[in-house]
């Protein structure tokens, strides 16, 4: 097991002829702790799966280097990288046993047999695959085959880290839960780095301790689940985590104070910020209220969830979505909203400005 | 509610069954009647029963001729499957050599049979053909018309040069509809590229094999024209395989009964062995 460390990772792929290389991920620095449990969130075509083939030596990083524990591996073979991975789709050898399967990557490193059935048996044991050992691989559901593809890598005793490349999207939605629950359980018992790339908030938000959020090529945020919710770094993130999303408005400042459709705010902000450029107020839906002397707006449209209703008001050229509990009522006349200061943030050029809250 | 019956519409069927008839079911059974009667012409016919049958499966020459067929069958797909898989394997995946390779591979399945069997017949001739002169000044007695090793040989590597193509093709289209996750996987699992071939593209192409195979087996087992135009059957009847033999006696001797019971011999023994390979097969596959 090691600490793995980016840095300065840059990745474009071959260009068609002619054409200047596009950048799949640019710039890249970031350490992975040794044993954390990371998820990397970003919608399809962000970077994802390329920075996970540039951790494993699938591929290679046009510019900069990637370490382990302080050793250079860039151009090391995947092979003497010790890394797993779980695909998308799962892969499993269709003409072997499950447990041949298991026993694959022990063998092609010759391993001796008695120590193979001793891990296999072991492995298979945490999996729940231990009664299917002597069954064709190629009659199971797809739960069953991609937990043989996470146990190929489980097998292992030398993996560095685990990768993930969203290995839940053929999974039926009521095993989904089971087999992220079992992911965590293992990361738990047997404290391997794992690194599980996702496009699904939720998945990302439930397994990861730390997620890191990456968009066009580039990571905006890495955080805890609560500080990529109540901080937002980038506006992005703001409206790619929640549901809905993060409320980005035009704002201009006065006196260090947003003031959005010339409605003064209070935030938290000290009164003698001073920027320049793209100004915008992040406010979670979450954090905006009815209430009596707010902002005026109209409402268009409200949507009951459940246990909760999501209304979309607008003002002026702005459509604010707001989060309103099940028993409240909606004020029919005259409807006015204000927003929580503590939660207000105040982007530039879509990435947060920094202050002291309160 | 009372249910008006109209059966007109049965009549709608005639067209097809008409075709099916005249396409399939009487020339079938002219054979069947030819095989169990003999005639002296003049629509004059004496049931005959099982003798053709009995006298056909009795015969040294169809045992010849079979053993000649199953031999040369056996020899073309023990050439050209292997073949046909490693040029596929060597096929390069993507890139602008795809088309070129998909082309040439293409070339020689378009071209007529009896175009193949001239072609290779000048080819081999062993004064001025090209193959037949080269391998003659380079010391080698070849002499396809006149011995039986030379013929066969010739006539081997004539199916090899003009079927092989089909074995690569389907090969080729099996081994790129395998995604690339696979061998991703096999890459990290640590696996050799032999047990790649073994585990991951051999399993995936087994479906286009067994397609393969059985086009051919029947292919081959049936084949006229190239030996016809190549040898002619011969030197003697080394190369007579058992459609040549079977043109021989129908039209050759004009053994109608005979003919027609070999006929429907020869039709049993492709639909039995197809039937037997595809269900073994195919009961693998259900495991």
């Amino acid at each position: 097991m090691s600490r793995i460390e980016f840095s300065d990772v840059r990745h474009a792929y071959p260009p068609p002829p002619g054409q200047a290389p596009v950048y799949a991920l640019k710039e890249i620095s970031q350490v992975w702790d040794d044993g954390g449990a990371y998820a990397l969130l970003g919608p399809s075509g962000c970077g994802k799966t390329t920075l996970l083939n540039i951790i494993s030596g699938l591929l290679t990083p046009s510019e900069g280097s990637i370490l382990f524990d302080d050793r250079d591996v860039t151009r090391l073979p995947t092979l003497e990288r010790h890394i797993a991975q779980v695909f998308q789709f799962p892969v499993v050898y269709d003409t072997m046993t499950v447990f041949d399967n298991l026993a694959f990557p022990l063998r092609n490193r010759g391993m001796p047999e008695t120590r193979v059935t001793q891990r296999v048996t072991e492995i298979a044991e945490m999996l729940d695959l231990s009664d299917r050992l002597g069954q064709r691989a190629s009659g199971l559901t797809s739960d069953g085959k991609q937990k043989i593809s996470l146990g190929r890598g489980l097998v292992r005793e030398d993996v560095n880290a685990i990768l993930f490349d969203e290995p839940l999207t053929v999974i039926d939605p009521h095993l989904k839960w089971q087999l992220r629950s079992k992911l965590k359980e293992l990361h738990q018992q047997i404290g391997v780095t794992m690194i599980y790339v996702t496009h699904d908030q939720v998945e990302a938000l439930t397994f990861a301790d730390k997620v890191v959020v990456m968009h066009d090529g580039g990571i905006v945020q890495v955080g805890t689940p609560i500080e990529l919710f109540s901080r937002p770094r980038h506006t992005f993130v703001g409206y790619f985590i929640g549901s809905p999303g993060m409320n980005v408005l035009p704002c201009s400042l006065d006196g260090g104070q947003p003031v959005f459709a010339n409605n003064l705010l209070s935030s938290g902000y000290p009164a003698d910020a001073d920027l320049s450029g793209k100004l915008e107020i992040g406010i979670r839906p979450e954090f905006v209220r009815f209430s009596d002397d707010g902002i005026p707006v109209e409402i268009q449209k409200v949507e009951d969830l459940g246990r909760y209703q999501v209304v979309t008001v607008r003002h002026a050229s702005s459509q604010i979505k707001m989060l309103v509990g099940e028993d409240e009522t909606i004020p029919s006349h005259n409807p006015q909203i204000s927003f929580d200061p503590d939660n207000l943030l105040i982007y530039c050029d879509d990435w947060a400005v920094e202050a002291e809250h309160a | 509610m009372r249910k008006t019956t109209n059966q007109k519409a049965w009549w709608l069927l005639v067209p097809v069954l008409l075709l099916v008839a005249f396409n399939a079911f009487i020339p079938l059974m002219t054979v069947v009647n030819y095989s169990l009667q003999e005639t002296f012409g003049n629509n004059v016919f004496f049931w005959e029963g099982l003798t053709w049958f009995e006298s056909v499966l009795r015969s040294e020459r169809f045992h010849d001729s079979l053993l000649r067929q199953l031999m040369f069958t056996g020899m073309i797909i023990a050439i050209e499957i292997p073949l046909g898989i490693v040029v596929a394997l060597s096929m390069p995946r993507k890139g602008p050599w795809v088309s070129v390779c998909l082309v040439l591979m293409a070339l020689p399945l378009l071209i007529p049979w009896n175009v193949v069997g001239a072609m290779w017949n000048i080819f081999a001739l062993p004064d001025i053909g090209l193959l037949g002169h080269t391998l003659n000044s380079m010391g080698f007695d070849y002499n396809f018309t006149r011995q039986p090793v030379s013929a066969w040989m010739t006539t081997v590597l004539m199916d090899v040069w003009h079927w092989t193509s089909l074995v690569v093709l389907l090969c080729y289209a099996g081994l790129c509809s395998i995604p690339d996750a696979y061998y991703q996987a096999a890459h990290i699992d640590g696996a050799s590229p032999w047990a790649v071939f073994r585990y991951i593209q051999l399993p995936k192409m087994k479906r286009v094999l067994t397609i393969a195979i059985l086009l051919r087996f029947m292919d081959s087992f049936m084949i006229y024209t190239e030996p016809f135009v190549l040898t002619g059957g011969g030197p003697g009847n080394t190369t007579t395989f058992l459609s040549i033999d079977l043109v021989k006696i129908a039209l050759g001797q004009f053994d109608l009964g005979p003919a027609a019971a070999m006929s429907l011999i020869y039709f049993l023994v492709v639909l039995l062995i197809c039937w037997v390979f595809y269900t073994v097969m195919m009961r693998d596959e259900e495991e």
